[in-house]
């Protein structure tokens, strides 16, 4: 097992299990994130984060992914040092075959951003509803509750940046945008490296890898976008 | 068509006494260089007037000269095998240049293949990795009646174009981690395909993965460079069938 580990295509089934995990994640929270745009007073989205925070299941779940990322994160950054020790010396020609700017080639970067994205994000919003509160997150909502049932206005606190900042606006639009090219390239490239691959799937994945990083990209950005034209 | 001459270009080459020394590039002019020259002709042709000078020529591996021998390397401007696809650098042409350009040529950079000089490369690791699993050495019987062993068309045919693979080295030069993953995969692929090499399959599988690691080759991160420079288009998905066969194995442990 210990052999299994440090092979090269071992540490990349880490990558892939992980990354495939994180995928399914991403796509309910942008499903719940799209709450945000559907309902201005707010409601819908109080509900769905109401639901996430008080269910067992998610509650079980929130610390496996919390692992998810961290291994995902820790291996690509071992990865990355391993396969850079491959090549010594570079070639003064450059690489002149693939584009500086496709996906595959800047998914350490990418990644990278992604991660630095990712801080700001869980301060901005998940260290505010569960550490330290935040005065937003005790406005009144607009919607009667049944008794002895405590809810946090988390539509207040996400909206209130999103209204009144035009710079997180354009680092939200960015990081989806980011996160959606990551996936382009990720999502094929995790069925490949567990050996779900041929060349008959080999265009459907990569199809589908598209449509599933144009989804995020489109769907994350349109929030801060929503906010930044309509108030 | 007429041959067109090249007037004047300029060959900036890698230069390296021996393994341990020091390299750098210097640059030469070639004058009068027909476009129907290959590219190793206007190398020798460059080599015959550095010899005239009394200088040292430039050592550069190659062989067979039209494309089956996998003894040519070279990244010339910025690509494994020079900028034609589905060819090795010998069988590349100096019509893909023009008057008075500048062409690159580099040794392999692959921390696996050290350089020998100037633009040769030491390739034993590939044998290395080939002597680690790749081969049969269960008993197969002779040489059997055709149809006898019963296999589909499209299973030897993926077969064959896996061992079209002449290991030249370009996957690995090209890969911007110097990964062996796409010479690994055709060679595990050949056998994969096949009923000969089901027998000895997981411990192939294993083997060639492990001595692959342990020669300094970095990991496959599907960037897909090395399909691309493949002189023989050898499949990535290959390298898809490499990763299902080292899992079973392993699973199998």
């Amino acid at each position: 097992m210990s052999n299994f580990l440090n092979a090269s295509i071992g540490r990349k089934v880490f990558m892939s299990l992980t990354g495939l995990f994180l995928i399914s994640f991403l796509l309910i929270h942008l499903t719940l994130n799209l709450f945000l745009i559907f309902d201005d007073s707010g409601n819908l989205f109080n509900q769905a984060a109401h639901f996430m925070a008080t269910n067992p299941i998610i509650k079980i779940m929130e610390p496996i992914l919390a692992l998810g990322f961290i291994i995902h994160i820790i291996w690509s950054g071992w990865i990355t040092l391993e396969n850079m020790k491959a090549r010594p010396i570079g070639y003064a020609s450059g690489d002149q075959l693939l584009k500086w700017w496709e996906p595959a080639k800047n998914m350490f970067i990418l990644g990278g951003m992604i991660a630095i994205f990712l801080v700001l994000h869980i301060l901005q919003f998940w260290v505010k509803m569960k550490i330290t509160g935040d005065p937003l997150l005790n406005e009144p909502l607009n919607m009667p509750l049944e008794a002895g049932v405590e809810m946090h206005n988390a539509y207040a606190l996400v909206a209130g940046l999103f209204k009144n900042s035009v710079l997180y606006d354009i680092v939200y639009i960015i990081g989806g945008i980011f996160v959606g090219l990551h996936i382009t390239h990720g999502f094929w490239s995790a069925f490949q490296t567990i050996g779900f691959n041929n060349n008959n799937w080999m265009k459907r994945l990569k199809c589908l890898a598209n449509l599933i990083g144009i989804v995020f990209a489109i769907g994350f950005s349109a929030i801060p976008l929503y906010f930044l034209i309509k108030f | 068509m007429a041959d067109i001459i090249l007037k004047k270009i300029y060959v900036k080459v890698w230069r390296q006494n021996s393994p341990k020394a020091k390299g750098r590039f210097e640059t030469y002019e070639v004058i009068n260089v027909s476009q129907g020259t290959s590219f190793l002709e206007m190398i020798d042709i460059l080599n015959d007037e550095l010899i005239l000078a009394g200088k040292d020529p430039i050592a550069f591996d190659h062989d067979c000269r039209e494309g089956i021998c996998g003894m040519c390397s070279l990244y010339v401007n910025g690509h494994a095998h020079g900028p034609d696809t589905v060819v090795t650098t010998c069988q590349l042409h100096m019509r893909r240049f023009t008057e008075g350009q500048t062409i690159t040529i580099e040794p392999w950079r692959v921390g696996a293949f050290p350089v020998i000089k100037d633009l040769m490369v030491d390739r034993t690791a590939f044998e290395k990795i080939q002597q680690a699993g790749g081969f049969v050495s269960v008993n197969t019987g002779g040489v059997p009646d055709g149809n006898v062993i019963p296999i589909f068309q499209d299973d030897a045919e993926e077969a064959m174009d896996a061992a079209a693979c002449i290991g030249c080295g370009a996957c690995a030069a090209t890969c911007k981690n110097s990964s062996a993953m796409l010479f690994v995969a055709a060679k595990v692929s050949q056998f994969a395909k096949l009923p000969q090499g089901q027998v000895e399959a997981k411990k192939r599988a294993k083997a060639m993965v492990a001595k692959m690691d342990e020669l300094g080759f970095g990991g496959c991160t599907n960037t897909g460079a090395c399909e691309l420079a493949c002189p023989k288009s050898i499949s990535i998905a290959h390298i898809s069938r490499l990763n299902r066969e080292y899992l079973k194995a392993k699973l199998a442990d």
